[in-house]
């Protein structure tokens, strides 16, 4: 599962809180950060997003290849989070699908973490199931 | 009286509706039709020399007549000592002329001011929107916007 950050606010900074050593990340298998969404398959969205950034993380998540996956971290990503205005979009899933969602503002690294193995689980529901990503 | 209302008045005495100072704050209000001359003169000016242009916005009075106002700060460098020099313009032509000939950082500032109030700059080479996507719909800091309208979400650009 290698993820691609797609930072934008603060939520960012809690992703590199749980790829650091204290909250490893490495440990669920999302060592790898890759930077390209070519080369990644679980795209982390973490931060608000404003309708001008919106086609950005489209076209990002278009370039991703299949099999891919979508975690919406923060509550910006996941609704709009406190920003009822008129440039937030409010929640992603307006512009991708989304798999898990992680609340907090910003969420702790332990969330992210859990969304990782929220995901894993998923993924292994869906294959027994026989659903495609 | 402050020093620099003092001086701006010693020219434009017939223009400046109004002036006041505040703990130092310096304000003057001027015409819409005088506002260009005013600009040109604090820049050019040797006892004024207002070579830094701090801001221009727009502020919205809904309710009043002269709808908006638009606020301009400027500060010079070798004098220290700054302005707030502020336009009424109505509704029905929201517009003034442009200064970004006289200070090249009041383009952004200008194109801001139009994204977020509607307020053209004539004379401007380049007013687009600045902060919102250009197929924005309306003016948000405007009063009678709502503030939780929301938008279409614009498609991907088409890369070649």
């Amino acid at each position: 599962m290698w993820p691609m950050p797609f930072g934008t606010a603060c939520c960012a900074i809690e992703f590199m809180g749980a790829v650091d050593s204290v909250f490893d990340i490495s440990r669920f298998g999302a060592e790898l950060v890759r930077f390209s969404p070519r080369q990644a398959d679980l795209l982390l969205v973490l931060g608000t997003i404003n309708y001008k950034q919106a086609p950005v993380l489209k076209k990002v998540y278009e370039q991703m290849c299949e099999p891919k996956w979508v975690v919406a971290v923060g509550a910006c990503a996941s609704s709009g989070g406190f920003y009822d205005n008129y440039s937030v979009v409010q929640g992603i899933d307006e512009v991708i699908p989304v798999d898990v969602y992680v609340p907090g503002c910003p969420p702790r690294p332990e969330s992210i973490l859990l969304s990782v193995m929220r995901l894993q689980e998923k993924l292994s529901r869906d294959a027994k199931e026989g659903k495609k990503a | 009286m402050g020093k620099v209302i003092e001086k701006f008045k010693a020219k434009f005495a017939g223009t400046i509706v109004h002036s006041h100072e505040e703990k130092g704050d310096e304000t003057i209000v001027v015409d819409r039709g005088a506002i260009r001359e005013v600009l040109r003169h604090a820049k050019q000016d040797e006892d004024l020399r207002f070579d830094l242009f701090l801001d221009v916005c727009g502020v919205d009075y809904l309710g009043r007549d002269p709808r908006f106002e638009v606020v301009y700060h400027l500060y010079s460098i070798p004098l220290n000592h700054r302005i707030r020099i502020k336009v009424p313009v109505p509704e029905s032509e929201p517009s003034l002329p442009t200064c970004v000939d006289l200070w090249k950082a009041a383009d952004w500032f200008e194109r801001e001011t139009f994204d977020m109030m509607g307020i053209v700059f004539e004379g401007h080479p380049n007013l687009k929107r600045l902060l919102l996507f250009e197929g924005f719909e309306g003016h948000p800091l405007r009063k009678d916007y709502p503030i939780n309208q929301r938008q279409k979400i614009p498609e991907p650009l088409e890369t070649p």
